[in-house]
């Protein structure tokens, strides 16, 4: 059994169910699974086909080419919870429950789908059974570092200029995946950091772009391999943002079984969501307390998260946080203390103004504005109510005359 | 249609509950309730674990949806390549919040974690089509092509024309 995120399979299908036939092969399993998020139909389609011929080759099914060896193998698709690519929440959404992680031990090798000991394994790991087996773990093991061999796939995206699947030989370091693979950041802007690892890696920044692509030097860095999203972000990303995008995502996606992943990352997100707020007068002793507090304890709750949770979710959860405050502390404070955004991300820390002088009066902004918040006669320049604007944005991407400010 | 769907599993097998509730998504456009009802008695669990299951992944719906269903990508790399503004210019432009749907039920507005096409991020998919890099301002352009079209206005003249 295996869990996906690995999109390349789109393309070579065969090469995983061979993996398999022979994984099932090895330890005598008559029954593979595929889990597959069910957002992903091509791939799904691609692989039924596959399998199907499979079947009419003899590939699969009962004796299969007259070795008495019978497997069989069946697609299930996921319904959308990020906690199932956990194996053992994994197992409990192939078996029809909630998906929710159980405690380990059991190993799924002991005790696994229906109480039998299960292989579950990445569709990359079974994908390079296949070569592994017919060209020689002398030869899989030619490429890569001592520890981490082979190659690793990765998705790049976000602000770069190649977008897409790469496939790396372990090694080489995060500048040649950036800017020689990558191609750079697209119109001349800043490299601040690469996010490795899907939502639980770290983001790291310049500063250690020679660190090499392995499991042990991204562990050393605070990042992780994990499911290989690769994602550059450029100055014009705000790294409190991303952590607070995050916390966002792991709080909804978190199943709710333990306590540290339910409670814990909801704490966090709380103390994140008030880095970035305005200046307002009058409450303001006691908020400016708190955010402190918030940031001072933050560490050490992160710390209680990773060391208790029950399942990878949470244990990994506060890395985007840990290695945020880490890299880019000098962003904490200065959305701490200065109460700014360098990055024109964080937008309650911003003003909207309409420069009068380049503003033709055509209105547009003032429909666009989802609080009317614009005021102004056609024709005429425009202004902004700052009592009433929410900081949205809306108005400086519709503007076709540049007149919107922003600071 | 509902019995016909749930026929094809085997009676009192409670493995096929994801499968099955898939189909009758598929079927239904969500789960209706009467339907979750015969399930239940098919495959031999309680309504409750049933709806334990429903609630717990992201893909199941228990209220019917609108005729086009928006899917906003809300990934890591859709976010920072600002999926957060497209968000806002589809829920202002539809008067919607995420998982709501409009009066005249032509849109659902939805987020989904990732849909599997960060190197054209933002990606916003509505029914099957998929809209890669898009920006604010294509918003209305890309809706128009969904909004029902208004009763011929022609209707009222032709008599005229006729004549």
């Amino acid at each position: 059994m295996l869990s996906w995120t690995d999109q390349s399979l789109k393309v070579i299908p065969y090469k995983l169910i061979e993996g398999m036939i022979v994984a099932a092969y090895a330890i005598g399993a008559n029954f593979g699974y595929i889990y597959c998020r069910a957002e992903y139909p091509l791939a799904i389609s691609r692989l039924t086909h596959c399998i199907h011929e499979c079947e009419k080759y003899g590939l699969l099914g009962d004796n299969i080419l007259n070795s008495k060896f019978n497997f069989r193998l069946k697609i299930k698709k996921g319904a959308g919870a990020f906690v199932c690519g956990e194996e053992t929440a994994l197992i409990a959404s192939i078996e029809g429950k909630r998906g929710m992680p159980k405690p380990r031990p059991p190993f799924p090798a002991v005790s696994g789908l229906w109480g039998k000991p299960t292989v579950i394994n990445n569709v990359e790991t079974l994908s390079n059974i296949t070569s592994i087996i017919s060209k020689g773990a002398e030869w899989f093991a030619s490429v890569g570092t001592e520890k981490s061999k082979g190659t690793k796939v990765f998705a790049l995206s976000g602000k770069i200029v190649n977008t897409g699947l790469v496939e790396i030989p372990m090694g080489i370091t995060l500048e040649e995946v950036v800017f020689n693979i990558g191609g750079g950041i697209p119109f001349n802007k800043k490299f601040k950091a690469v996010q490795i690892g899907g939502p639980s890696g770290g983001c790291l920044p310049m500063s250690v772009i020679k660190t090499q692509v392995d499991y042990e030097s991204l562990k050393d860095v605070g990042a992780m391999m994990g499911s290989g999203g690769f994602v550059v972000m450029d100055e014009d990303t705000c790294m409190v943002d991303i952590a607070r995008f995050f916390l966002n995502f792991i709080q909804s996606e978190s199943c709710g079984k333990c306590v540290p992943c339910r409670e814990g990352t909801k704490r966090m997100l709380e103390i994140i969501e008030r880095v970035p707020v305005a200046y307002k007068e009058g409450i303001d002793k006691y908020d400016q307390l708190q955010r402190f507090k918030g940031i001072i304890g933050l560490k050490r709750l992160a710390d209680v998260i990773r060391d208790t949770s029950l399942c990878g979710l949470g244990q990994s959860a506060p890395n985007p946080v840990l290695s945020g405050l880490q890299y880019f502390k000098d962003e904490y404070e200065e959305h701490l203390f200065d109460r700014r955004c360098r990055s024109g991300v964080c937008k309650e820390l911003l003003t909207f103004t309409i420069d009068t002088t380049l503003c033709s009066g055509c209105g547009l902004c003032k429909r666009k504005c989802g609080t009317e918040a614009i005021i102004g006669q056609k024709g005429e320049a425009h202004y902004v109510l700052q009592d009433k604007c929410i900081k949205c944005g809306m108005c400086l991407e519709t503007c076709r005359f540049c007149a919107i400010n922003v600071n | 249609m509902a019995n016909q769907t749930i026929a094809q599993y085997p009676k009192g097998d409670r493995s096929v509950l994801i499968p099955l509730l898939q189909d009758i998504q598929d079927a239904f456009g969500y789960l209706p309730e009467d339907v979750l009802t015969e399930a239940a008695a098919h495959i031999g669990m309680p309504l409750s674990s049933i709806y334990g299951v429903a609630t717990f992944y992201n893909q199941f719906r228990l209220t019917p949806l609108g005729k086009n269903i928006i899917r906003v990508c809300r990934g890591t790399a859709c976010h920072v390549k600002n999926s957060a503004n497209i968000l806002f210019g589809l829920e202002s432009a539809l008067n919607l919040k995420p998982g709501q749907t409009s009066r005249d039920k032509n849109f659902t507005l939805e987020v989904v974690s990732c849909i599997g096409a960060c190197s054209i991020a933002p990606v916003i998919c509505i029914n099957d089509d998929y809209y890669g890099r898009i920006t604010v301002k294509e918003i209305d352009k890309i809706l128009k092509k969904y909004q029902p079209t208004p009763a011929k206005a022609t209707s009222v003249k032709s008599p005229e024309v006729t004549k």
